[in-house]
């Protein structure tokens, strides 16, 4: 009896053992590409179509072009739950493989994440989210969050609401309710918020939703129906969304009036208000639809063969395209860094200079296969954000419609607050190293 | 067979009466002590940062709310709280005070913690069992709202983070992100020995003894003329203080920045059940249960890739979630008084084999 239970955990053991010794012997002949996702926990309704996104496009160029520059893209998703725990810990199990580029997809594991950047020169990459100052480059050489920061966000929205309102001076007096996840995400704005209704002399009332009562959210919009705001702004994440569309709805607030920003503008986000939810308004900075001859390309190579797991009407959603967006500057940042460095298999510390020199302007989307998908995006080395122009759209009860131009950010606004946000953080992160790496450029 | 204690006599009272009165379990111990002590040397970033030192941090926590809730019979929700009321503490004072070396403030912000701790324990006098865990509920939930809305804590950062400076300890940087995984390794290793010690000495002692007895039979011992008001303020304010300190080395020595949600209510439940599986009133429960909670998640995420399989992640998240919550049951139908139990029965009959009787 003993001895049966001995042999079977010997072998057990030296099964672990054996196939411990194979994992280690990995050949470095491919570029490393590890998708942080999570389609499990309270956010997976919003992070499954980004994280099929992700997958399938690198997956397409692998089996379109046998990957970038000719060496095979290695895409390796890490389930972080959108906890932080579990980031950090996926960070720690890619670090020592050679990745190219980390993107993080949620505010709490980015902000545990800038500080290690610099030491174990990953650079991370998180697209319109995370901490607005990183995009300061001379403080943040290894954070880049292209293509717009929440405070250009906000900022576009208020254009477009002066826009609808008939210029900025009819802003004097109105009332802006705004809603948001009572965390470090929803709270970003509100200093540009506030800063511009002093100078716009309109009223700023605030909602806030802690993470609990996310899906109940009454007593919020109870307040919003006493305080009648003109216009509602929403920063929300996860089942905060679709649940805000339906109060809004069922209270019978004007959902032309009512704007989130481009996390709270997912297609089950809207469709949770049903069709009481038309109307409904958020940004976007990334295409609509399947109309794109790269995201067709995603169908016939990927999704077509059975090498994706995205459900078939659930393909090119918003945030699947969101998805593509983010791994289409990751694709393009690989081949600029290919570009400076020569090599063909590229590390962390060469995409970080890739992405330095990211440059990403309507020809080029159109070169890639993307005419007029995504917003155009300039990264520097100072502005690793580009403060690039997005879009409104809009909900008719079935999809998503395009219905403004590009909205340019008010810079002169940002800028400011981003420099004193950046200073601010360096100041009080003692021993903050200075920049030392020298600024990209193309050959 | 190796596990026997023949021919070992005690002579005197002191070494009758020591914890580990068998030399096998003291050779054990050492063994345990050395591999932690060597374990840096393997060169692996990974277990240190990633499983060990987390580990080690949740068993301090296991350990503070074992004291409570183990030892004195008081049911807390209130754990993760008291450990952001650490974290927060320490980032508090370390940034007035950036010249205090950041292992005092690690301690200091213990008795801040024993302090809340101590004010939420007040009702534990008239309420018990689980009318007592809605009150630490309370706790829980206040503080957690301080975290958030209180901005003077987090020093009115935009992110509503706390973020940890750079500190040195003998001109070696013991937190930030250039700390290397060894220093901050042994750091926690230090603290968990130590407050282990000291949790052992505490719960052997006469105090330990006026905890037991508050548990077993509040009635009998007030009787017996322990004082109750005094005696579980006392576990609530010790229970803090471990609470707190490994809320601080949690910021300070894991994470590296927190945002409040990281004490919230699950916090609180993880650390419960890890006690509540490793042993209720038992130090080496604390171990086994955070062990079990946290290191067994991780062994079963990378099983499948150490084995050459392929299996999409958040398939092997589900696994993970399936396997760990099939093994929590397993081992309480098993023994339902927790791993430290299951050892204990399995020494026994270590040390009976091959001859059971």
């Amino acid at each position: 009896m003993k001895a049966r239970h001995l042999f079977v955990g010997l072998a057990c053991a030296a099964l672990l053992g054996a196939a411990a010794l194979t994992g280690v012997a990995q050949a470095q002949d491919k570029i490393f590409v590890p998708l942080f996702t999570y389609r499990t926990g309270p956010f997976a309704n919003s992070g499954i179509p980004i994280a099929n996104g992700m997958h399938d496009y690198l997956t397409m160029l692998n089996e379109r072009d046998g990957g970038i520059g000719g060496v095979k893209l290695d895409v390796e998703e890490c389930e972080t739950g959108y906890d932080t725990k579990k980031g950090v810990e996926c960070w720690e199990s890619i670090k020592d493989k050679h990745p190219t580029v980390v993107n993080p997809f949620s505010t709490g594991i980015t902000l545990q994440l800038i500080p290690k950047a610099a030491v174990d020169k990953i650079p991370i990459l998180s697209m319109a989210y995370g901490l607005s100052a990183s995009a300061v480059g001379k403080d943040f050489p290894w954070v880049f969050n292209p293509p717009a920061t929440y405070w250009d966000g906000m900022s576009m929205i208020i254009r477009y609401i002066a826009g609808k309102e008939g210029g900025f001076a009819k802003l004097k007096g109105k009332k802006i309710g705004f809603i948001y996840l009572d965390a470090g995400y929803g709270r970003e704005p509100i200093p540009l918020l506030k800063d511009l209704a002093k100078d716009y002399g309109f009223d700023v009332k605030l909602y806030p939703v802690a993470g609990k009562e996310m899906q109940d959210q009454s007593s919020q919009w109870l307040s919003v129906r006493r305080d009648r705001p003109n216009w509602m702004i929403m920063w929300g994440w996860g089942a905060m969304n679709p649940t805000a569309v339906k109060r809004a709805a069922e209270n019978g607030y004007p959902m032309d009036h009512f704007i989130g920003v481009w996390w709270s503008g997912s297609d089950d986000d809207a469709r949770g208000g049903g069709t009481q939810a038309k109307g409904y308004l958020a940004l976007n900075f990334s295409g609509l639809g399947s109309n794109y001859p790269a995201i067709q390309d995603i169908k016939k190579y990927v999704v077509d063969k059975g090498k994706s797991q995205v459900e078939k009407d659930k393909f090119a959603d918003t945030f699947y395209n969101r998805g593509v967006f983010n791994t289409a500057m990751v694709a393009e940042a690989i081949r600029n860094a290919q570009k400076i460095t020569g090599k063909k298999v590229v590390d962390g510390a060469d995409v970080r200079k890739g992405l330095e020199t990211l440059n990403m302007t309507a020809a080029r989307w159109k070169e890639l296969g993307f005419p007029d998908f995504g917003t155009a995006i300039h990264v520097t080395c100072d502005d690793h954000n580009g403060h690039s122009p997005a879009y409104m759209q809009q909900w008719d009860g079935k999809e998503w419609h395009r219905v403004s131009d590009w909205i340019e950010p008010m810079k002169d606004k940002v800028m400011p607050l981003l420099d004193a946000a950046a200073a601010d953080y360096v100041k009080k992160n003692a021993g903050w190293p200075k920049r030392s790496e020298a600024c990209a450029k193309l050959p | 067979m190796l596990y026997r204690e023949a021919g070992q006599f005690k002579t005197d009272y002191a070494s009758d009466q020591a914890i580990f009165p068998i030399l096998q379990d003291r050779i054990g111990l050492a063994v345990i002590l050395a591999v932690a002590i060597l374990l840096p040397f393997a060169n692996n970033d990974f277990l240190t940062n990633a499983v060990m030192i987390p580990f080690m941090i949740f068993t301090l926590a296991a350990i503070g709310l074992n004291l409570l809730t183990g030892y004195t019979g008081l049911l807390s929700l209130g754990t993760g709280a008291f450990m952001g009321v650490g974290a927060y503490a320490c980032y508090k004072l370390t940034s007035i005070f950036p010249n205090v070396n950041i292992l005092i403030w690690v301690l200091c912000s213990g008795f801040f913690a024993a302090a809340v701790g101590t004010v939420f324990g007040l009702p534990s006098l008239r309420i018990k069992g689980f009318y007592l865990a809605i009150a630490t509920l309370a706790a829980q939930f206040f503080l957690e709202w301080c975290f958030i809305r209180v901005s003077w804590l987090y020093n009115y950062n935009i992110s509503g983070a706390i973020e940890v400076p750079q500190r040195t300890l003998f001109g070696i940087i013991v937190t930030g992100p250039r700390a290397t995984a060894e220093t901050r390794y042994y750091i926690v290793l230090g603290f968990l020995v130590l407050m282990t010690w000291a949790a052992s000495n505490v719960v052997h002692g006469r105090i330990g003894r006026s905890w037991m007895a508050v548990r077993d039979m509040d009635i009998a011992a007030e009787l017996m003329g322990i004082r109750l008001l005094p005696t579980k303020l006392l576990a609530f304010a010790v229970s803090s203080f471990y609470c707190g300190v490994a809320g601080a080395l949690m910021v300070f020595l894991w994470y590296g920045g927190a945002e409040p949600t990281v004490f919230n209510i699950n916090q609180s439940f993880t650390i419960l059940f890890m006690i509540i599986i490793g042993g209720l009133g038992s130090l080496l429960g604390a171990y086994l249960g955070a062990a079990l909670i946290f290191i067994l998640p991780i062994v079963l995420r990378f099983a499948p890739e150490v084995l050459g399989l392929h299996i999409h992640a958040a398939t092997v998240e589900h696994i993970t979630y399936i396997t760990t919550g099939v093994l929590i049951i397993f081992f309480l139908i098993a023994e339902p008084a927790g791993l430290a139990r299951l050892w204990q029965v399995g020494k026994q009959k270590l040390r009976v084999w091959p001859f059971p009787y």
